[in-house]
């Protein structure tokens, strides 16, 4: 991903501001990150007096204690499977949909792009009562229980992350070129089997992206979880205003889970930040 | 042409949705039925340290009444930042638990919604009769005229919490019972980095209810007899203001406490850091927070002259914790049967006594485990001196608004901005504004 | 919306390869022409549950006057017409002046953030364009606060904004001696402080990520032949980098803005249900307006206003931008 450019070396100024400037910013960003880690080693009294940078003792308690004050267990496999589930399906909907976007001319295709992108502009609170109105009419109507149900959380986040994801694609898709799946057709394949054989390998890079982006998207949403999930769905986001509690703020235990919810996200974005890159390049901002 | 196109996919996306959303207006079966006689939900509100500790404590006696009745029922409890929330789009949809905790100020505003089985006379036969409640407790459970919209579970009433050791360090020998006493003491604790009390400046809940019985001390009330928003009458603005100024004026509050929104003021308190405390039922709190009950003493909360009585001289809300009954239940029978449950005095006792709340069952109450001192002031102030919130369909509003604009006081007096009788007003006003005008 | 769809089509095709597509596959295979539609229904029918049918619906209730009274069977509540709207838009009545205080607020709160976020990210992105020792590292570390998922990056800068235990109030007034007296962050005015410092801390790197990407298409070539005809660094920048991003930097701004400006996760991490006066984001304003105050009538309807808000604002950048895109070809 070296991109060299000049021969030449960069001049003294430049070097010196590259380097106060990233400095500075490695500090803005890492101090709350050190904090979280720091904070959630700490005793709950170095947590609820001043603020000290360092621990007076180190402990390990809080990352013990996460797991009765909440049922963080619980918590965290409902946030993996909704948010996993939905990554899924927004990744293969999205395919599909800017596979046919991209390949093909059909009327309606421009009223298709522009509403799909227009829903970006919703804001959320608008149909956050309406959507619990449709998904309790259509569990009665039909007995597919969406209101208070995993189903009807991963439905609501795959549908939050496809926009941008369909956008990203056709993006994507458009600079694979045509050839390809033209020779896959010539070859026998049928629309599907060159979409899966030529397009979709070709375009890993930009799938990636959307995939971490839509992960992202559902485990960390606050609102619609907060009022359409139960004790027995509830995911992390909500999960973890348990730490706040009648008694006392557990600092310390919440930014250990905070940590520990933090991790996998992170951890995954950052092994294929390369991908994602890449994907970039050559999709939405091409 | 194109644009033609695009109208025509619009109008049938419309006509869809407008299809969709007509059959989309809730559920509005009337009663509630018993299609399903073996199971219950049932939303309990968070009253001990966490979640899973009231699991804990409530978990064996749901499995008490399955084994009595046969019923299940399924617990959850639902942290208060989510509860009102909940109970809204469950009434909203139609789909929700069967029994549901309600803070008993909500009693009025979630009655006006018609989504709680109303409780008449007949209903309470059931649970054996109104008469084996308290009258203070009954008074929360609804606007006056009208059936409650719930059955009390717990009461709880606020009490003067003072830490014994630093009353003797500061030479006061007695707990103050009055506002300029409270003030004084405040004043010889206040050194050191210590201070004479704490409040929850951030949360509106905890303003109003300081607010509003500052106001009837002050002979007014924040609503007129008919049910109108009158925040801005002249005792409402003193009592407001007699509020801040603690922090404003007197000196006697930590400046931090103006963000304080998660119960920091009891912490505070167990760790030495305020001497006095003014809160409801707060014994369990203070417990499990490491204070012993020997470190503190309980007294009522002051008045402005004289004793705690009716009228200008009370000194509590009617605090507490209502039982309601979803009118869309599908199993009316079980709920009915699991509210005389809860509402047992067996029961009674064991509930009240985890949360340190009183029983408002007035048989339960008279057990021996509610005499002691914590307890013995608790009962007298339900009993003698405290007041119940305006039960109007507009008082979940009033809270936000008024709860709010007491922040944004204890913000201004923080930040070291005057907080003066024309500040108080404004605040007031703009408080009052908010309010639905129909 | 068919006023703005010429200028998103332009953004949706400046993204195809060229400008004249390969030869229509179409002889032969008419008996496909359903194909498209068949791909393209899981999409539809999702947008259409989700997104557009919830969306009227909010259109519908914003002409109604759905108070607590109603809302158990709201299709019984009253017909408002015009009421929400005039309510909310009469800005020398108090709600509206509100409603008006806030959208300020939040106007304000998007052009810095996003300002900032698209300056830093592009910053570091162009000092990261070559490389140097530690630069993978970094740039992983860079994006570490985009990863974290919101309610665990706030939530550590409400630990960290705290008056009496936060880190902030420790370094600038115990440490540094800025301050006479410990800041209020979390209430009062320093409210709008804390929100943008949070809000860009986090948003940033998705721009550093989107800006990197876009660098990577620049020819290396352009940057030698510009170091032979002797141009500086400084020269370079202007003269090749910004112009190429400039595309980027287009859907990057929109994309930014839309986000920000309908972000409800962080205030309301940040400062819970109600928000300080000075940090009264609009999203929130509307979600107290809706559930706190149980109006959720006036909460559509001030949704809705916010709707056409930024379909109007998105329209016409959309417009501008792509324009002067044509010219520019």
């Amino acid at each position: 991903m070296s991109t060299p450019r000049s021969p030449m070396a960069p001049p003294r100024t430049f070097l010196w501001s590259r380097r106060i400037f990233l400095t500075l910013l490695t500090g803005f960003v890492l101090i709350p990150v050190y904090v979280m880690l720091s904070s959630s080693l700490k005793p709950l009294a170095d947590v609820t007096g001043a603020f000290r940078w360092l621990p007076t003792e180190l402990t390990i308690r809080p990352y013990i204690d996460i797991w009765s004050t909440v049922p963080l267990g619980r918590y965290f496999v409902n946030s993996l499977i909704v948010a996993g589930a939905a990554t899924v399906c927004s990744v293969v909907i999205a395919v599909f949909s800017a596979y046919a976007v991209s390949r093909y001319s059909f009327r309606g295709k421009r009223v298709f792009t522009v509403t799909v992108l227009s829903t970006q502009m919703f804001p959320g609170i608008l149909f956050l009562l309406p959507l619990f109105l449709i998904y309790v009419n259509i569990g009665n109507a039909t007995g597919i229980a969406l209101f208070g149900s995993r189903g009807g959380l991963i439905l609501t986040y795959l549908t939050f992350s496809l926009p941008f994801s369909i956008w990203m694609l056709i993006g994507y898709f458009d600079s694979v070129p045509r050839d390809l799946d033209e020779a896959a057709l010539v070859d026998g394949c049928g629309p599907l089997g060159a979409l899966f054989r030529v397009v979709v390998p070709a375009a890993v890079p930009g799938i990636v992206a959307v995939a971490v982006y839509a992960f992202m998207t559902a485990w960390g949403e606050v609102l619609f979880a907060s009022v359409m999930t139960n004790d027995t769905t509830r995911t992390l986001a909500v999960g973890l205003q348990g730490y706040s509690t009648l008694n006392d703020v557990y600092w310390n235990q919440i930014m250990a889970a905070s940590l520990v919810v933090s991790v996998p996200v992170v951890a995954g974005f950052l092994l294929l930040q390369r991908y994602l890159v890449a994907g970039l390049t050559a999709g939405a901002v091409k | 042409m194109r644009s033609i196109r695009a109208a025509a996919t619009g109008a049938v996306m419309l006509s869809l949705a407008l299809a969709a959303s007509a059959c989309g207006g809730g559920s509005s079966t009337g009663g509630g039925s018993n299609d399903s006689p073996k199971e219950l939900t049932y939303w309990a509100s968070n009253q001990g340290a966490s979640i899973e500790a009231d699991k804990k404590v409530l978990q064996p006696e749901l499995d008490k009444f399955e084994k009595q009745t046969g019923i299940k029922v399924k617990l959850e409890v639902v942290p208060w930042s989510d509860l009102l929330n909940r109970i809204l789009t469950a009434t909203t949809s139609g789909q929700g638990p069967d029994v549901l905790n309600i803070g008993n100020t909500w009693s009025a505003s979630l009655q006006a919604t018609g989504g709680l089985l109303p409780w008449d006379d007949q209903q309470f036969e059931k649970i054996g009769g109104k008469d084996r409640f308290v009258d203070s407790a009954l008074g929360s459970t609804g606007a006056e005229g009208q059936p409650p919209a719930a059955v009390p579970l717990y009461s709880m009433a606020y009490a003067l919490y003072y830490n014994k050791q630093m009353f003797a360090d500061a030479g006061i020998d007695a707990p103050p019972a009055t506002w300029d006493e409270f003030v004084a003491a405040g004043k010889k604790l206040s050194k050191d980095g210590k201070w004479g009390t704490a409040m929850e400046g951030s949360n509106p809940s905890e303003n109003v209810h300081h607010a509003y019985v500052f106001a009837k001390q002050h002979g007014a009330d924040f609503f007129t007899p008919d049910g109108k928003p009158d925040f801005t009458n002249d005792g409402a603005v003193a009592a407001v203001k007699q509020y801040v100024d603690l922090m404003a004026k007197d000196k006697i509050i930590a400046p931090g406490n103006a963000e304080y929104a998660q119960n920091q003021s009891v912490s505070d308190f167990a760790k030495g850091k305020t001497g006095m405390l003014l809160w409801q039922s707060a014994s369990a709190n203070l417990t499990s927070q490491g204070m012993s009950e020997d470190a503190y003493g309980i007294a009522p909360v002051p008045v402005q002259s004289g004793t705690p009585g009716a009228g200008t001289q009370v000194n509590s809300m009617v605090a507490g914790i209502n039982l309601a009954v979803f009118k869309n239940t599908d199993n009316l029978d079980g709920a009915t049967e699991f509210v005389k449950f809860m509402t047992s005095d067996a029961e009674q006792k064991i509930l009240n006594t985890a949360y340190s709340s009183i029983p408002p069952v007035k048989a339960a109450q008279a057990d021996p485990a509610f005499n002691t001192p914590a307890n013995a002031v608790l009962k007298d102030t339900l009993a003698k001196s405290a007041v119940a919130l305006p039960q109007v369909p507009d008082e979940s509003q009033f809270e936000t608004a008024v709860g709010t604009a007491v922040k944004e006081l204890f913000a201004d007096a923080a930040a070291g901005r005057p907080v003066t009788t024309d500040s108080v007003k404004a605040a007031l006003t703009k408080a009052q504004q908010q309010m639905p005008t129909k | 919306m068919t006023a703005t769809a010429p200028a998103a089509e332009a953004t949706v095709r400046k993204s195809s390869p060229g400008t004249a597509r390969g030869p229509r596959r179409r002889t032969g295979r008419l008996r496909r022409v359903g194909l498209p539609y068949l791909l393209l229904l899981p999409a539809l029918l999702l947008e259409l549950l989700v997104h557009l049918v919830p969306m009227v619906i909010g259109i519908v209730m914003s002409f109604k006057e759905l108070t607590q009274f109603y809302i158990r069977d709201w299709s019984t509540a009253p017909w408002a017409g015009l009421d929400n709207y005039s309510v909310s838009v009469d800005f020398d009545a108090p709600v509206g002046k509100a409603l008006l205080h806030s959208f300020l607020v939040t106007v304000a709160f998007t052009v810095l953030s996003v300002g900032l976020c698209w300056l830093i990210g592009t910053a570091a992105a162009v000092f990261m364009q070559d490389t140097f020792r530690g630069r993978g590292l970094l740039r992983a570390l860079f994006l570490v606060p985009y990863a974290l998922p919101v309610y665990a990056a706030v939530i550590t800068w409400v630990f960290m904004f705290q008056h009496d235990n936060g880190l902030v109030n420790h370094v600038l007034h115990d440490q540094l001696g800025l301050t006479d007296k410990p800041s209020f962050w979390l209430i009062g005015d320093n409210s709008f402080v804390a929100l943008l410092t949070v809000s860009v801390w986090k948003g940033w790197p998705f721009a550093f990520l989107i800006v990197m990407a876009g660098l990577q298409n620049i020819p290396r070539e352009l940057y030698e032949a510009a170091a032979l005809d002797g141009a500086g660094m400084v020269q370079q920048l202007r003269r090749i980098t910004l112009p190429s991003l400039r595309p980027v930097n287009q859907v990057l701004v929109l994309v930014l803005f839309l986000w920000t400006f309908n972000d409800f996760n962080t205030p309301y991490v940040l400062f819970g249900k109600s928000a300080p006066e000075a940090a009264d984001l609009i999203s929130v304003h509307i979600y107290q307006a809706s559930f706190v105050t149980w109006n959720f009538g006036t909460g559509s309807a001030m949704s809705v206003l916010l709707l056409l808000f930024l379909l109007v604002v998105t329209g016409v950048y959309l417009a501008l931008t792509s324009r002067g895109r044509r010219t520019a070809q």
